[in-house]
């Protein structure tokens, strides 16, 4: 190759000079160098797959788990029934089994199969109406009903066990009025009668809990896992080296990280708002300005986390790992949005106040389907922005300027 | 401020000092009580093997690491305080690979607070400069190593910093980009900036003006490159016209006790003599009857070498010890039109050449030229689009399995189970090339005492000094007596007395008649070669023994006595030249 | 030299297996993956996932200050279901206090609701829950509807009573012990997210220490590779699968009612269809942090559909086709049938063919996927 053109570079007395006036005011440069760290951020954000995996992809499928997919909502529980009788008042109350919309009911003549259909778990519970019922009932003096249910699910049983029951109730007050007349039957309704009104949630949908929870992942997700990664790749790559041999200060880094991903999270977190809301159908009652309150509330302590992960991981596996029991793990399991924390034991319980997204969780279901309850949503801010506070301090304690 | 930068006054004030440098890692010492001292408008070199410590040594000057004990000033301050001063360019870059070439210039120059105004033109200049601006919309990522280089260079340069600091810039860089980064490093210096350059390759220490030569955290030498060849300058000859073959001729000599080192140069071998010895003439060699000898000038090398104590001697265990493999007339190794295409990118293209039984053959070229696509080809990991190729008598698409196991294999990286003791690899590559039993028993403990690894066989591979990881990787590919090996860059970033010993087992497993092909940048190991061919842009460019590539630049040149380094620049520039006329007709 | 004989077979295979047991046992960040997951699995996943309703503070608001409000209310502060009933004066109070979450529910009880009762009236009693938690809320009510329709029982007259009456048997779990459920479902999940993580990482650990070349050009076989790199899932799967199986029986008391050897049966084709997932995206991804990503994308929805958090009842009815393809559903019913029901082998063949069809779907995918990725 040639030599190079002639006088290929400044004048060094420029840049000397330059630098010189640098050293002095350095605080100067110190905005310039943040936005051209923000702005190389970007960059990467739009071009990285892993970012787009874990910002967008990932959100998309929790709230298609969480939203669409599973839900809790107790209905159509498939259960066997036996009829060992064929009068006509246990053929009334086969039909209300048959009729309930709880129940999904396979009809069987004995016992043995229903214990087969048990065993495998075709069904999850089976109804007995005995032989010699009709007559029983002609004497005034029922023959009990079996209700069986299958265990190894106990909320499941209860569930079943409490409806099979209902269902048998309500047949009996309709027999009794058909023998009695209109007028008798009132009075022979079930002495307490609970009444109950669901706020909130009047149609129980299951979604109305789990999509919150889902926002609550998707947040720590990118709070804490994708910038424990970015950070560490920082490291890895050794970009992170020749940042720190450039008068960069600690806090312009920590800044250009922490800026980023904060809108990131907080246009993700407002992507799953709305598609919650439209496509799922979520009521949200609350206002904008709270959610995004509690929002940024939440991307302090999990960005702090994430931070604080890589400065202590330079590795962009091992920060994958810890990020993953230390963030997600606690969202999923501790921090009340599918599991109730009240059942857990005391040390368990006692775990869960450590866990941010512990007090994300009641603060977005409030905004979700009770409005902007300020009681219960500033406490748990306050509460979040501690975490952030104590977790920003651990990392400015981890980050050392330097490659020991 | 006093200006720190005189240039071209005198003696000028060192830019950087570092007096008495220690830092401890765990248990080890990475440096040992080190002083350097980089100096205006001079290129500084840092020269040592991997692992000797030039890294720590860098990061320690760019404020990076704290030294244990000793003091270093730039500028007469502290690092931490002279970063406006300073410029770095780490061992891989610090290139953001998902930003454009501009982007990362934009970043750094911002970074560095240089003026908005005087952004344009330093870029423009800069790209010019490296040769980049045709690629300032391309991701740093998808560039070459050598454009990789040239833009971290340009990355460190942009505010022009009176101290500029480079990591091993010319490692896995082929000679030609090699030599551009060296045009534009002398440039810098006559702006009166001060280069300390740091490298595992010797022959660029020759190249430098200042030499600290680094050994195990060590300064074995300090001074002009010139000083430490200055010593040995009479004890270096040239021999040709022997009646043996080269290989036996070389280890002959290396056993003699006044011969400290020696190397193959084409049809000649090269001759270190010891110090206090008389030089030998041709009637004290006894290699017959032709035999010439003449004084030929020392490399830095070479006294690298003697600074160590003398290469190894020439006969090696390993080759004695090792089964004779059958004489035959077929070719060990063959390559029929071997193409490789990547969808619509062509990245080997019609490569032929054929392995007699007991020859060394190198393949050369520039990154990314389809060296590596060819080898990878012919040792099984890559399936050709088009052509064949055997290994030891074996088709590569019908008898892959067979073809395989006819092959040792070693790669450029240290690739072995880090976390696995040394007898576990040895263990595991025994199985895998199927010796059970007795075989296998009587296999790992013929290498574990030829290599003398007996004393580590419980540690893990990964903590071994560079030195046995070396010695256990070729004692893997081996253990199972191949026909064939297959050498990826075998000796990159290893001190010169390993890469000797290396090279004695590779020449007596020769003898032996194991047939070795090896892909190499690295022009000492192109000697050694019986015949290379030169891959550029997919296509084989050039074929044949060294000396005849040689004698192919000297007519191209026009310059006496070429080394391989000028043959591959001159071979490619022609080949550059042709390209253009015929894109021109 | 003996390159090709019969017996060099399993020379190379033995190798394989034996480094990978070894890499296992010696990787710092394997041994983590042993050690570490398991203990918190056990004692977190244990004690935290349950979807029980325990330790529930509840509202009162009791308009009528007579006995049977008062009789009513000491039966739910009696229950061990509640912790706390808090007396609210006011509607107002009770709103606010279901508003801000400090009960899940309120009972409100009317004026005339001992007056009614005592005139043989039936009463009605309010009921009002936090749906932001519904699923909770309404086990709740379950809760309140059991404790009042017992009371209501008792004050019912002579011919109410004639009514009939129904006796519950819950089989399998007949006190409803909540750990019965989550154990045996934990053993499953947990075996999940080990194979599939761990698998996940062979190639592109091998891939980033630079020994994956190594191995491709050694005269292994494809198969041998792969199955060399079952190993370490299978074992880790195993020693969890053991664990669990021991724990809870001797700690938390679950009784094991099946096979033993239906279970390591179980227990081995599950992890094959398992790691079969883990090699596909081991295959797919290049470095070990794209491995990491991937096993959590198949991990999540594994876990979610397989009907342990969700009945698969409950889902879309496409999704419940997609279900099949899950292989942790398969495994669940097996090892909650297993523990509780002493299911017999035939009813364990009904779930294990279609693992042992999923895992080598699987296999067959890696292995034709890991072949296709060598270029």
């Amino acid at each position: 190759m040639s030599e190079p053109a002639t006088d290929p570079l400044p004048d060094p007395s420029i840049a000397r000079a330059q630098a010189s006036g640098s050293t002095g005011s350095a605080g100067g440069s110190s905005h310039r160098r943040l936005l051209a760290l923000i702005v190389k951020e970007y960059a990467q954000i739009r071009r990285d797959p892993s970012t787009f995996l874990i910002a967008f992809a990932m959100p998309l499928l929790l709230l298609f788990l969480f939203g669409y997919a599973i839900s809790l909502d107790p209905r159509e529980t498939r259960v066997a029934l036996v009829v060992q009788d064929d009068s006509a008042p246990a053929a009334r109350l086969a039909q209300a089994y048959v009729h309930s919309p709880y129940f999904d009911v396979t009809p069987l003549n004995a016992v043995i199969p229903a214990r087969a259909l048990m065993e495998e778990g075709a069904i999850h519970g089976f109804v007995v109406i005995p032989p010699d019922f009709g007559r029983s009932v002609a004497r005034g003096a029922p023959r009990p009903i079996q209700i069986v249910t299958d265990g190894t699910q106990p909320n499941q049983a209860t569930f079943i066990a409490s409806y099979a029951e209902g269902v048998r109730l309500n047949w009996m007050a309709s027999e009794m009025a058909m023998r009695a007349g209109e007028a008798r039957a009132t009075g022979m309704g079930p002495p307490i009668d609970v009444s109950q009104r669901m706020w909130f949630n009047p149609g129980l949908q299951s979604r109305y809990f789990l999509v919150p929870g889902a926002i609550a992942i998707v947040m720590t997700m990118i709070g804490t896992l994708l910038t424990a990664l970015v950070v560490a790749r920082e490291w890895e790559r050794g970009t992170m080296e020749a940042l720190l041999a450039t008068p960069m200060r600690m806090i312009e880094f920590i800044l250009s990280k922490v800026l980023p991903y904060f809108l990131l999270g907080m246009g993700s977190m407002a992507l799953c708002t709305v598609i919650a809301v439209t496509a799922f159908g979520l009521p949200f009652r609350g206002s904008i300005f709270a959610l995004f309150a509690i929002a940024a509330a939440f991307l302090l302590p999990a960005l702090g986390l994430g931070l604080f992960i890589s400065a202590g991981t330079r590795n962009q596996f091992v920060a994958s790992q810890v990020a993953l029991l230390a963030s997600f793990l606690p969202t999923f399991l501790l921090s009340g949005f599918i599991f109730e924390i009240g059942s857990m034991p005391w040390p368990i319980q006692a775990l869960t106040y450590a866990v941010p997204a512990r007090y994300l969780i009641p603060a977005l279901q409030t905004v979700f389907m009770a409005g902007d309850i300020w009681p219960i949503i500033l406490p748990n801010i306050l509460i979040m922005l501690g975490f952030g506070l104590l977790f920003f301090i651990l990392c400015f304690r981890a980050t050392r300027r330097s490659l020991d | 401020m006093a200006d720190p930068i005189a240039p071209s006054v005198g003696v000028a004030a060192p830019v950087a000092t570092a007096t008495g440098i220690v830092k401890i890692f765990g248990e080890a010492r990475a440096l040992d009580g080190v002083d350097l001292a980089v100096v205006p408008g001079k290129v500084t070199g840092l020269v040592g093997p991997d692992g000797a410590g030039k890294t720590t040594l860098i990061r320690v000057l760019a404020g990076l690491m704290a030294s244990d004990e000793g003091a270093v000033s730039i500028l007469e301050g502290p690092p931490a305080e002279r970063l406006d001063a300073i410029g770095y360019m780490p061992q891989r870059f610090g290139l953001y690979e998902d930003l454009t070439v501009r982007e990362n210039l934009v970043l750094y120059a911002e970074m560095r607070g240089l003026p908005r105004e005087a952004q344009e033109s330093v870029f423009r200049r800069l790209l010019e400069f490296t040769d980049l601006a045709r690629f300032q919309a391309r991701p740093a990522g998808k560039l070459s190593g050598g454009m990789k280089q040239k833009l971290g260079l340009a990355c460190a340069l942009v505010s022009t910093p009176p101290l500029l600091l480079l990591d091993e810039p010319g490692v896995g860089v082929d000679p030609i980009s090699r030599r551009e980064l060296w045009a534009m490093v002398a440039e810098l210096t006559r702006e009166g900036i001060g280069v300390l350059w740091s490298t595992a390759y010797l022959d660029e220490a020759e190249l430098c003006d200042t030499v600290y030569l680094l050994s195990e955290g060590r300064m074995l030498f300090t001074g002009p490159p010139a000083e430490l060849t200055g010593a040995i300058h009479n004890r270096v000859i040239r021999v040709t016209g022997f009646a043996e073959r080269r290989r036996e001729a070389l280890t002959r000599a290396l056993d003699r006790p006044d011969v400290i080192d020696g190397t193959l140069q084409g049809r000649a071998i090269r001759l270190l003599i010891g110090e206090g010895e008389k030089v030998p003439d041709a009637a004290a060699l006894d290699m017959g009857p032709d035999t010439q000898v003449t004084p030929t000038p020392a490399r830095f090398e070479d006294g690298f070498i003697e600074r160590l104590g003398g290469g190894p001697e020439g006969t090696s265990a390993l080759a004695a010890a090792y089964r004779e493999i059958p004489a035959s007339d077929a070719p060990a190794i063959e390559a029929k039109g071997l193409t490789k295409r990547f969808g619509e990118f062509t990245a080997a293209q019609d490569v032929s050449f054929t392995v007699p039984r007991g020859h060394i053959f190198g393949l050369l070229g520039p990154n990314g030229a389809g060296k590596s696509t060819t080898f990878k080809m012919l040792c099984g990991l890559l399936t050709p689009s088009e052509g064949s190729g055997s290994v030891a008598g074996y088709d590569l698409r019908r008898a892959a399995a067979r073809a395989r196991s006819s092959l040792g294999y070693m790669a450029q990286k240290f690739s072995l189970y880090g976390d696995l003791s040394v007898a576990q690899n040895l263990d595991f590559f025994a199985g895998a090339y199927d010796l059970s039993g007795a075989e296998a028993r009587e296999a790992i403990a013929r290498v574990t005492e030829i290599f003398e690894l007996g004393a580590h066989l419980k540690r893990n591979a990964g903590t071994l000094p560079l030195g046995f990881k070396q010695r256990l990787a070729l004692a893997c590919a081996v253990m199972h007596e191949p026909p064939v090996l297959f050498l990826d860059e075998p000796t990159s970033g290893v001190d010169p007395v390993m890469r000797r010993e290396f090279w004695t087992h590779i020449n007596g497993l020769v003898r032996r008649g194991v047939t070795v092909l090896v892909t190499t940048h690295f022009m000492d190991e192109a000697e050694y070669c019986d015949d290379v061919t030169l891959i550029y842009r997919a296509r084989q460019i050039a074929s044949g023994p060294p000396d005849s590539l040689k004698a192919q630049a000297a007519r191209l040149t026009g310059k006496d006595d070429p080394t391989m380094e000028d043959a591959f620049i001159a071979l490619i520039e022609a080949s550059d030249a042709d390209g253009e006329a015929e894109e021109a007709a | 030299m003996p390159v090709l004989q019969l017996p060099a077979r399993f020379t190379r295979l033995r190798a394989m297996i034996v480094k990978e047991i070894w890499a296992l046992l010696r990787d710092p960040k394997s041994r983590i993956v042993l050690v570490l997951p398991p203990l918190i699995q056990l004692f977190i996943f244990t004690f935290a996932t349950t979807l029980d309703v325990k330790n529930v503070d509840i509202g009162l608001v009791d308009r009528s200050g007579g006995v049977h409000a008062q009789e009513l209310l000491q039966r739910i502060e009696g229950s061990p279901r509640f912790r706390d009933v808090i007396v609210l004066p006011s509607m107002a109070a009770m709103e606010q206090a279901i508003d801000e979450q400090q009960v899940l529910a309120a009972i409100v009880i009317q004026d005339d609701f001992d007056q009614r009762l005592a005139r043989g009236q039936s009463a009605t009693l309010g009921l009002v829950l936090d749906g932001r938690r519904s699923n909770a809320a309404q086990i709740v009510a379950g809760y309140v509807s059991q404790i009042a329709g017992g009371y209501g029982a008792e004050l019912a007259p002579i011919s109410a009573r004639q009514g009939g009456s129904s006796a519950v048997t819950h089989w399998y779990n007949p006190s409803l012990d909540y750990m019965w459920f989550t154990l045996p479902g934990l053993v499953a999940l947990i075996i999940s997210i080990a194979g599939i993580a761990i698998t996940s990482q062979a190639v592109a650990r091998e891939r980033e220490l630079g020994t994956f070349d190594q191995l491709m050009v050694s005269p292994m076989r494809v198969h041998e590779i792969l199955i060399g790199m079952m190993m370490p899932p299978l074992l880790v799967g195993m020693f969890n699968g053991m664990l669990f199986l021991v724990v809870a029986q001797v700690a938390f008391g679950v009784p094991f009612t099946g096979s033993f050897l239906l279970f390591i049966v179980a227990m081995i084709f599950y992890q094959l269809a398992l790691i079969g997932m883990g090699l596909l995206v081991s295959a797919m991804s290049m470095t070990q942090q794209q491995a990491f990503l991937g096993s959590f994308i198949v991990t999540v929805p594994l876990i979610l559909l397989s009907g342990y958090a969700a009945p698969i009842e409950n889902m879309p009815d496409w999704l419940q086709v997609i279900t099949y393809a899950d292989p942790v559903r398969y495994f669940l019913i097996i090892v909650q049938g297993l523990f509780l029901k002493a299911m017999p082998a035939s009813v364990v063949f009904h779930q294990l063919w279609p693992l042992g069809v999923i895992a080598l779907v699987s296999l067959s995918a890696a292995a034709w996927l890991f072949r296709a990725r060598m270029e």
